[in-house]
């Protein structure tokens, strides 16, 4: 009889303490969005796995420049503007075929009509520009220091509290994707949001591009959307001569761009 | 046998180089970090402080978790494909404490055209309008739900749209009248107006109808003799139509 007291009691114990667990199993799929901000430390991620890279496809851009916008908000760049790990271009091609650029504070603000502009435009596009993440990176042969480096998944980074700030990776970067940091004195420039992408979270470009004219994805799964990207258009890379072998694809880029 | 001795300065030589290498060694090992060269030439400890940054921007999956209702809506909305925070900006703040930070949400007419003001580089085919002859003055939001752009129903009343010409009319003795008493309105006006414009009368005898002495309108209606009466003006020249006493 005793005995039997005993285990009822045991047998008690346990439910309270397996209830919150239960409840937790029943709540869980409403608090992974929470966790998954949460997750600083990103466990089990084996970065070997992975080969990051994006697609760009400039006949969906409408140059509404909220991808420029939401990466100086989610990586904290200097709201000047000249600071930029990611802006938008606009090409205009004259009668002669020459390209005139530009990209009126990254393109955050839109782009106003130039005023006094007399020149004929033949036709007119954006492109968006970011660091390409070459996997041949000039950048990183000329750090002097070993503070700018390709990480096992193929995306470029800058450990900055290892840059000296020397500026020759500024130089050497034939995209004009980096820019020393005017606080930190340190070079920064596009990460791919590694700190997003680690966690299965998009770069925050692509999160907000309203037209989807960013893919994000990787080189080597069959079920990227960035495999899908390649299979469907016409890819060039941006000055490719350069034996830089970059990692952003662009579709539909004309000869003109650069 | 004679020991083989080495000479002095060769010693003095060794000892220095051994001292400079020691030297060296110990500098390399406090100067350089620890996880520099695991990988490659980087320091392998700078991926795993670039993981700890701050992430703003939550992601429009977590937005459905608690916004059900809107996510239902924009679901079948031409802005799908539009992630929640391309207008109400990062809300990973919200995420963790929904209370105490509010996303903000573009009211004005400032937001809308950076992606649907007319630009020529735009892509063909794409929504545009031009701000200036677009409703002038309205907030994008009094016609168009965000989360589901297109037009909810055609305006009902012509006020909808002519809000000033229906309150003069509304006090004048005009007050009667149906707009499309004068107006034809063809039906496409009501979807896209300025692709097919109301017609408005064109001469005299159009207001003839009504004020001439020979019409046949009820008694009390003033009347003109249309050929005496300043007869090479046309009566708009003077008369208002939608508020024909005032000058």
């Amino acid at each position: 009889m005793k005995n039997n007291n005993k285990s009822r009691r045991e047998f008690l114990l346990t439910c309270s303490k397996a209830l919150p667990a239960a409840a937790g199993l029943v709540f869980m799929p409403y608090a992974t969005g929470q966790l998954l901000l949460k997750a600083q430390e990103s466990e089990g991620y084996d970065p070997t796995q992975h080969n990051y890279a994006m697609g760009v496809d400039i006949h969906k851009c409408i140059g509404c420049g909220r991808c420029a916008d939401a990466c100086k908000k989610e990586n904290l760049v200097p709201e000047e503007p000249y600071y930029f790990r990611t802006w938008v271009e606009r090409y205009r091609i004259n009668l002669e075929g020459e390209a005139i650029v530009d990209s009126p504070n990254g393109g955050i603000d839109g782009f106003p009509e130039p005023a006094g502009s007399e020149e004929e435009i033949l036709r007119s596009f954006f492109v968006p520009k970011l660091c390409n993440h070459c996997a041949n990176p000039p950048c990183v042969q000329v750090c002097p220091v070993g503070a700018t480096f390709t990480s096992r998944d193929g995306v470029v980074l800058v450990d900055e509290t290892y840059c000296v700030g020397c500026r020759y990776c500024v130089q050497a970067c034939p995209y004009g994707a980096r820019y020393i940091h005017p606080e930190k004195q340190v070079a920064d420039k596009c990460t791919f949001c590694y700190h997003r992408i680690v966690k299965g979270l998009l770069p925050a470009c692509v999160e907000v591009c309203p037209t989807q004219a960013r893919v994000f994805g990787e080189v080597g799964l069959r079920s990227s959307p960035l495999r899908r990207f390649l299979r469907f258009n016409d890819v060039t890379v941006m000055k490719g001569s350069l034996n830089t072998k970059p990692k952003v694809y662009y579709a539909g880029a004309d000869g003109e761009v650069r | 046998m004679k020991k083989m001795k080495l000479p002095q300065q060769i010693v003095s030589l060794a000892i220095l180089f051994a001292v400079l290498l020691a030297g060296l060694i110990t500098a390399r090992m406090f100067l350089i970090p620890k996880s520099f060269g695991k990988y490659g030439h980087y320091r392998a400890d700078a991926v795993d402080e670039i993981k700890t940054q701050e992430i703003n921007y939550a992601g429009a999956i977590i937005c459905e978790e608690c916004h059900e209702d809107i996510a239902e809506q924009k679901e079948k909305s031409n802005h799908r494909n539009v992630a929640c925070e391309a207008c109400h900006g990062p809300t990973a703040a919200h995420v963790e404490a929904p209370d105490e930070f509010i996303p903000t949400a573009p009211r004005g007419r400032g937001y809308c055209p950076l992606c649907h003001g007319y630009d020529p580089s735009r892509p063909t085919g794409f929504p545009q309008i031009i701000a200036e002859l677009h409703n002038p003055g309205k907030a994008c939001m009094t016609c168009h739900e965000p989360h589901n752009p297109l037009l909810p129903h055609t305006p009902e009343e012509c006020s909808a749209c002519h809000r000033e010409i229906s309150s003069t009319k509304r006090i004048s003795p005009h007050e009667s009248l149906e707009c499309t008493s004068c107006h034809t309105v063809p039906e496409q006006h009501l979807t896209s107006p300025r692709f097919a414009l109301a017609q408005k009368p064109q001469s005299r005898e159009f207001c003839g109808d009504c004020h001439a002495k020979s019409a046949k309108s009820p008694k009390e209606i003033p009347r003109i003799d249309l050929h005496a009466h300043y007869e090479r003006y046309l009566c708009w020249d003077c008369h208002y139509p939608h508020h024909p006493e005032a000058r």
